[in-house]
């Protein structure tokens, strides 16, 4: 691994903010486009901001071919963009995409830069091909490798990885299925989460199976969004609404040697978070000791488990101890997912996930508690069911994004001045 | 010329640009399994790649391998995405490492392969079977003929090996 020099001036630590978020419902059957989903989210995260259309003059998306490009949007809302590119990807693309909106504000092609994810992930497009807009293809190329042996969906993809975890360390379904439990209990405590009920480690693991070792409730829903984050300069973020969310580092789509979904480079219970973490700590100045809360992928139970086991959280195979700990819900030491992240809320490939760490550093995550007079929730922090989740006094978070085990980005945010 | 086959009700096609794989399963319909050998270094690799993953020279031979292995990991399918394979759940996907290259050219590094676990001829591994086989378990390739000059590598247990006295295998509870 080339070392990263956390020393150099020129890994903007601390230069860029995210100022902006937009999010629609988490529902199933949007009733609209992603065309229509993308405009609302970036329309709803520019006013968020306290900015105009005219002040954003970038434009970054990610989609599997499931979405709207940039210039539709743009176009919708009347925007003229000095910048603007759609990327292929799903889950990590979040956190690699403000690295770019960074690196192209750094050099001088635009000022202030809008990123946004519209899927109609359940109604429209679902992983793995079965959705509405489906199709049944000739098997060719890499279809004769994967497709062919009824191995298509991220859950078929991954379990290699997750069985051989288990094998190697003993890692348990019980101790796994704490995730989701954990998962559950925080989304009781937020108003938009699409399944917003509390289940236990024996609801886990008496659900169906889907694939060895996923249950049905080890795997994430499935839900038609689109969200939105504005990412600009900490010197611009001053004048603007909110707290900004200021970004110590960021990895972007890192990766382990020789990507493949056959794993010819081992051992394959470790993911790429194993080479991510050499760049996000040097970069970000700050250890995962640090860190108050994650927001670590939850596509499955086993993802967040396998990313904060190699981001250095714990020991190499005591990712079962540390989620079964407690440690990660809220009213403890490090919560993640504060939101319910993909296991309950909502499936964004990961955006969602950045915008609830962005509410809980401007300690205004939006939950139940009853807004006062100078229209701010009074957080009570009683995180019992129905009741707050923002996490008290909060400084530091860090986003774990998931691709494949074989590709990861990170993205480590300070609460700004 | 594409090679056309059929498999499991649906259409292969391994079009003429796509030579790698035009070579890889025509071999396959030999019934011996061939992997691709980098000229420079000597490293084989699978799948089939346009290149060596492990020193980026271009051309390569194929090189026979024995077809046996162990499973190094696997996933049981209890709910099919696919519905061609609804009538066959629960299903194995094995990721055997085969018995050439082990450990090379770093100690986790190995040839793995993946593949449904079948019967000795080549169909879909019924729910007995299935129950027997996990992590260690000593397997060999099997070939489904596809039609077209093509044929499928697929997993079963190999009845000559010696099998290890326990298998490791999922357990809840």
């Amino acid at each position: 691994m080339r070392d990263i020099d956390a020393t150099t001036d020129r890994n903007l630590r601390g230069k860029y903010a995210i100022v902006g978020i937009g999010e629609t419902e988490y529902t199933r059957g949007s009733g609209m486009t992603t065309r229509a989903l993308g405009t609302r989210a970036v329309r709803a995260a520019v006013e968020d901001a306290g900015l105009t259309f005219d002040d954003v003059d970038g434009m970054l998306s990610y989609s599997g071919n499931d979405s709207i490009p940039s210039t539709v949007v743009a176009g919708d809302l009347g925007m003229r963009l000095n910048f603007y590119m759609d990327c292929q990807g799903g889950g990590s693309s979040t956190e690699a995409l403000v690295g770019i909106a960074m690196g192209v504000i750094e050099a001088g092609l635009c000022n202030t830069v809008a990123i946004f994810r519209a899927m109609n992930g359940y109604s429209e497009f679902r992983i793995g091909g079965t959705g509405r807009s489906s199709g049944r293809s000739a098997l060719s190329g890499d279809a004769l490798f994967g497709r062919v042996y009824g191995q298509a969906s991220a859950g078929q993809n991954f379990a290699h990885s997750f069985m051989r975890h288990m094998y190697d360390y003993g890692t348990t379904p019980e101790q796994v299925a704490h995730v989701k439990v954990i998962h559950s209990e925080h989304a009781s405590n937020n108003p938009k989460a699409y399944y917003k009920n509390r289940v236990t480690v024996d609801d886990v693991l008496s659900s169906r199976m889907i694939c060895k070792p996923l249950h049905l409730l080890d795997c994430c829903v499935e839900t038609d969004n689109a969200n939105c984050i504005i990412v600009t300069s900490m010197e611009r973020a001053k004048d603007l609404r909110h707290t900004p969310a200021k970004i110590l580092a960021v990895v972007g789509r890192c990766s382990k040697p020789r990507m493949d979904n056959h794993y010819q480079h081992g051992p394959i219970s470790t993911v790429a978070g194993h080479y991510a973490r050499n760049i996000l700590w040097s970069n970000a100045g700050v250890g995962p000791e640090d860190i108050q809360v994650t927001g670590s992928y939850d596509a499955f139970t086993f993802t967040t488990m396998l990313q904060l086991e190699d981001y250095g959280f714990c020991k190499k195979g005591e990712g079962g101890d540390y989620v079964s700990s407690g440690i990660m819900r809220l009213g403890n030491k490090r919560p993640n997912n504060t939101s319910g992240g993909h296991l309950c809320e909502g499936y964004t490939h990961g955006i969602a996930m950045v915008i609830e760490n962005v509410r809980q550093l401007r300690h205004d995550i939006d939950d139940s508690c009853p807004i006062g007079a100078d229209g701010k929730r009074q957080h009570t922090h009683d995180h019992s069911e129905g009741g707050c989740r923002q996490v008290k006094d909060v400084e530091l978070t860090a986003n774990l994004g998931w691709a494949t085990p074989n590709t990861g980005s990170a993205l480590v945010m300070q609460r700004g001045d | 010329m594409p090679l056309e086959g059929e498999y499991m009700g649906r259409d292969v096609v391994i079009n003429d640009l796509d030579t790698a794989n035009q070579e890889f399963y025509s071999h396959c319909a030999t019934g011996t399994l061939h992997l691709q050998r980098c000229r420079a270094c000597g490293l084989m690799r699978y799948p089939t790649t346009t290149a060596c993953p492990f020193c980026g020279h271009a051309e390569y031979d194929w090189a026979p391998v024995s077809g046996k292995g162990t499973v190094h990991s696997y996933t049981e399918v209890h709910h099919a995405i696919d519905p061609v394979f609804r009538e066959h759940v629960p299903y194995h996907i094995l990721l055997v490492d085969l018995d050439e290259q082990l450990g090379k050219p770093t100690e986790h590094e190995a040839l793995r392969i993946n593949g449904n676990l079948v019967d000795a001829d080549g169909e879909m591994a019924g729910e007995d079977l299935v129950n027997t086989v996990g992590i260690g378990t000593r397997v060999r390739i099997v070939f489904k003929d596809m039609g077209g000059g093509i044929a499928l590598p697929l997993w079963t247990v190999d009845e000559e090996a010696e099998q290890p006295e326990r298998v490791w295998r999922y357990a809840q509870g």
